[in-house]
């Protein structure tokens, strides 16, 4: 059962061969079991989650012909912490909002869990404030890959990667800022799905970068993916950047032949800094692509050396502002002792952040000082323009761009702890993406020492529903995204 | 010794009258209990975000055309960065660099009577932000407590030229501001509550000099008289400071109402770095054309417009046209007078709303708006004064009738009280023989020389008449008497 894909649950549950209830408490159980060595999770209510489980069996009960229940109802899910959720302790892997407990939902948790029935199985845990790409600057301690538990599992969202890698949850949410969902479904073996800047709502999602945050799909499969944007997507009045679009069916074209598909490489990501034998797998899988009727062509994004140096001036510029409200005035962590306003303020954050949110927030401030702005922040706006432009030309000459997620699979714990820059240049190939705005995915493609390998594929605007079917027919004719670790076998 | 000239600009925070705050859904209602009107949005829970009030938006435009000023078809909010308590996001959403209303000029009326000057003063800029919360010092035994009502509510931040040469001058901007907001429905203008506030750069310079001396910003003014007294003061102490040979330092001061003074708050050295910066939750604020021609269909008259119209169609001064636009209300009760009146008593329909009814208003602390003499009563009044069925005098007791509710109408007051002037010559002319044959002294004044006595006797016939006769027709007979 714990294996089973969203559809394979849905059958299993609308058949009654199975309950919620039973269901999720299959997998609490698992978390209660391995959490402890993976530390994915951390919040677990079994009771919260179970009271939701059974609501979805009773309308799972109550569905007719008529009024049938949603094609998710009852199937249990986890939820990175970085989505505010009423009545759910909401952290975003920091101390400053260890004891915060959400009075609200966020647009993505009401869509999910009121709207399609969806059962909470907690929250995962995460790089503090979603600053990191290992999940070792999370608070509640660093998340271990299933693979080898020795390992990261890629962040921010490390602990969703590990917890459906270990099967500890069928599915989970992550949200990616400059490869925070892609990059670890890269390292734990998943398929993760960002999608267009302004397709899932922001609203409740705590803010790491705002023009770059975006919530998406971590899961097993690409149509373990689909059904599950499907439910996540939608525009929000109560989220400006929210896009008022037609509602998709993101299951519709999986199946879609991939014939004539005009997959674009960049040159730019299948040069050095890229670990070989990660290269070969990401060149094996291409060429199962020319096997199922694609064809590629070079293509050139010659601004892609740009976007680590761009990123890291905007993502801090963006969270500086955005981290201000944690003050210690009205909510979550406050120092216990000061001594007059500013002094609060200072002990309160110096106390509430970790390291590197402290090194970004220091950043943010800098490159936005007057004086600086325009030599960091404008000339960063501006490089972000000639990126997208890139890709605007890239997609002249094809449909999908393809390369490595990751240039490397899953680094030692402490590996790279100590050193930002290497550690920022693990998201070389997932930043511009960001950037530019598009939809990106990483899909199984291989192992190097028995540690999983990623295919990055990259659509243009709003081609979720097109990535979803080119992954789902890669999917269809390889095994990779079925492989497990040793924990979940 | 040197000629000292001063210069003022005025920047004007106007809140909004709009239901709701600027980005959030809370009720923007004053005095409520404290932190009662904010949701999660103003308490800047994570992960909330901000979304447009288009109503905030609607009043911007109704300002922007009201003063002819340009209203930009893209403009942009940008974070204004800081830590303050009342201050949830840590940042104030304002607009910088592209603001929603460019340029635009306001015409004032400076001065009174004979002295009375037209000024231009022009608008720099208008752009929308948010409000903070309020600081409470008082009953938190030595701590502060935060309310958070007022936090987003939307302000129209107002920034003149700096084309003030006169405190008075600024005085009568503010006013003609205030009264502009109030009119084109934007603003409630309560300064109280701080609905209108200003903050005014002054500087000084010697007359004749090009260049602007070294400014300083007194901030907070929530009335017109403390507008003046610390123009006054910044003024004095500025010229005192040169003329002893100091420097002024660009600064950020307060003032005392108290002591009449200002006082430094900071100066320019501990001046915050903002780091203002586009807002990443907010799109760009795009107007359409069709936008800005809706609005512009729902404006009323403005008081510039209605100003021009009762000069030239009314006949009346520039003051007298100035001061019965300074206000939406004033205006509306002197103009329904006049339609009932008619326009060829437009200058004592002005003059009663002016004069009388506005000093009787005054002494009862009553707005034009809660007059128990309407607006009908008041041009039957005036209906009878100009038909002679009353004198001027009369009509200041009938007033007093009516706002007393001695009576529905001027004529029933009149009637009632039996206060018809006398116009029958015969009858005046009996009491003019009779006064004149009772005060031989007077009449020996006069032949004397003495003109004081021919208001003594005027008043003796008038006193006989219980003020009811024509002073037109007392006069003439009793010149005619007197000389023959």
């Amino acid at each position: 059962m714990i294996n089973k894909s969203l559809k394979e649950l849905a059958q299993a549950l609308a058949a009654k061969q199975i309950s919620s209830v039973e269901l999720s408490t299959l997998f609490l159980d698992r978390i209660e079991r391995l959490n402890p060595t993976l530390n994915a999770f951390v919040t677990v209510d079994r009771e919260k989650s179970l009271a939701m489980a059974r609501d979805a069996d009773a309308r799972i009960a109550a569905a007719s012909g008529a009024k049938p229940a949603g094609p998710l109802t009852g199937i249990p899910i986890a939820q990175k912490d970085i989505f505010c959720a009423e009545g759910w302790t909401t952290t975003c892997g920091s101390k400053m909002l260890a004891n915060f407990v959400s009075p609200y939902d966020a647009t993505v948790i009401e869509k999910m869990h009121r709207d399609a029935g969806l059962v909470s199985l907690g929250k995962t845990n995460m790089d503090e404030f979603a600053m990191g790409s290992s999940n070792e600057t999370s608070f509640f301690g660093p998340v271990r890959n299933p693979w080898d538990t020795s390992r990261v599992p890629g962040g921010s969202s490390g602990g969703s990667a590990a917890a459906v890698a270990a099967r500890l949850a069928p599915a989970a949410t992550g949200t990616d800022t400059g490869g925070s969902i892609r990059q670890p479904a890269a390292l734990c073996n998943l398929t993760g799905l960002k999608p267009t800047y302004g397709v899932v709502s922001r609203y409740g999602m705590i803010a790491f970068a705002s023009s770059l945050d975006q919530g998406g799909p971590m899961a097993a499969s690409a149509e373990d993916c689909a059904l599950l944007l499907n439910t996540m997507v939608g525009f929000d009045e109560r989220d400006s950047t929210s896009l008022d679009r037609p509602v998709e069916d993101y299951v519709r074209g999986l199946e879609k032949p991939l014939n004539g598909l005009r997959i674009g490489l960049p040159k730019e990501f299948f040069g050095e800094g890229c670990d070989a034998e990660v290269m070969a797998a990401v060149r094996a899988a291409i060429a199962e692509y020319e096997k199922l009727g694609a064809s590629t062509v070079e293509v050139s994004l010659p601004n892609s050396h740009l976007s680590v140096p761009a990123y890291y001036v905007i993502a801090p510029a963006e969270a500086s502002s955005n981290l201000s409200r944690f003050d210690g005035v009205r909510y979550g962590y406050r120092a216990p002792d000061y001594g007059n306003l500013d002094d609060m303020y200072a002990k309160t954050r110096a106390q509430g952040f970790g390291a590197e949110v402290k090194r970004r927030i220091l950043i943010g401030a800098y490159v936005l000082s007057h004086g600086y702005y325009d030599a960091y922040y404008l000339q960063a706006q501006r490089i972000r323009r000639l990126i997208a432009n890139d890709f605007v030309e890239a997609f002249k000459s094809c449909d999908v761009i393809m390369g490595p997620t990751s240039p490397s699979t899953a680094f030692k714990l402490g590996e790279k702890a100590a050193d930002p820059v290497q550690m920022y240049l693990s998201d070389i190939y997932t930043i511009a993406v960001n950037l530019a705005g598009l939809p990106g995915m990483s899909v199984p493609c291989g192992f190097v020492g028995g540690l999983p390998v990623g295919l990055q594929l990259i659509g243009n605007y709003f081609a979720e529903g097109q990535l979803l079917n080119v992954a789902h027919r890669y999917q269809q004719a390889t095994d990779w995204h079925l492989r497990r670790p040793a924990s979940a076998a | 010794m040197t000629q000292w000239e001063v210069v003022i600009g005025i920047e004007t925070h106007a809140q909004l009258s709009t239901v709701s705050k600027i980005f959030s859904g809370a009720s923007t209602a004053f005095g409520a209990e404290p932190n009662t009107q904010a949701c999660a949005v103003d308490l800047a829970l994570p992960g909330v975000l901000p979304v447009l009030n288009k109503k905030a938006v609607d009043c911007a435009i109704r300002f922007g055309l009201a003063i002819g000023a340009e209203v930009a078809q893209k403009s942009v909010f940008a974070r204004k960065n800081y830590f303050y308590p009342d201050l949830p996001k840590g940042y104030q959403i304002s607009q910088m660099d592209l603001p929603v209303v460019v340029g635009g000029q306001l015409a004032l009326q400076v001065g009174q009577g004979d002295k009375v000057y037209e000024k231009l003063v022009r608008l720099t800029r208008a752009h929308l932000e948010e409000d903070a919360g309020k600081s409470l010092h008082e009953d938190f035994h030595g701590k502060s407590g935060i309310d958070l009502n007022r936090a987003g509510t939307p302000l129209l931040e107002i920034v003149s030229e700096p084309d003030m040469r006169s405190s008075d001058e600024a005085v009568a901007y503010a006013r003609a501001l205030h009264a502009l907001v109030r009119w084109i429905g934007i603003c409630d203008g309560n300064m109280q509550e701080g609905s209108f506030r200003c903050d005014a750069n002054v500087s000084v310079r010697p007359k004749g000099q090009a260049e602007f001396g070294t400014r300083r910003e007194i901030k907070n003014l929530n009335s017109f008289r403390f507008l003046k007294e610390a123009i006054d003061f910044e003024v004095q102490w500025q010229i005192n400071e040169i003329e002893e040979g100091r420097k002024i330092q660009q600064a950020t001061v307060l003032f005392d109402p108290d002591s009449g003074e200002t006082r430094m708050m900071r100066s320019k050295e501990d001046a915050h770095d903002y780091r203002y910066f586009p807002d990443p939750d907010l799109l760009p604020l795009a107007i359409s054309t069709d936008w800005i021609a809706n609005v512009r269909g729902e404006l009323p008259e403005l008081p510039g417009q209605k100003r021009e119209r009762f000069v030239s169609e009314l006949g009346l001064s520039a003051y007298d046209a100035s001061a019965l636009t300074a206000s939406q209300e004033i205006a509306d009760f002197f103009e329904a007078t006049v339609a009932l009146a008619g326009k060829n008593n437009a200058k004592p329909c002005a003059n009663w709303v002016m004069v009388d009814l506005a000093a009787r208003l005054n002494k009862e602390g009553k707005e034009i708006a809660e007059s128990p003499v309407a607006a009908g009563q008041l041009a039957g009044l005036i209906l009878r004064i100009a038909d002679n069925t009353i004198s001027n005098n009369i009509a200041k007791k009938v007033f007093e009738a009516l706002w007393n509710g001695d009576g529905a109408t001027a004529d029933e007051v009149i009637d009632k009280q039996g206060l018809k002037q006398i116009t029958d010559t015969g009858a005046i002319e009996k009491l003019v023989d009779e006064v004149l044959a009772a005060n031989a002294a007077n009449v020996a004044e006069f032949k004397a020389g003495k003109e004081k006595a021919f208001n003594a006797l005027v008043g003796q016939v008038m006193k006989a008449a219980k003020g009811k006769a024509n002073p037109q027709q007392v006069n003439d007979l009793l010149k005619q008497k007197l000389a023959g």
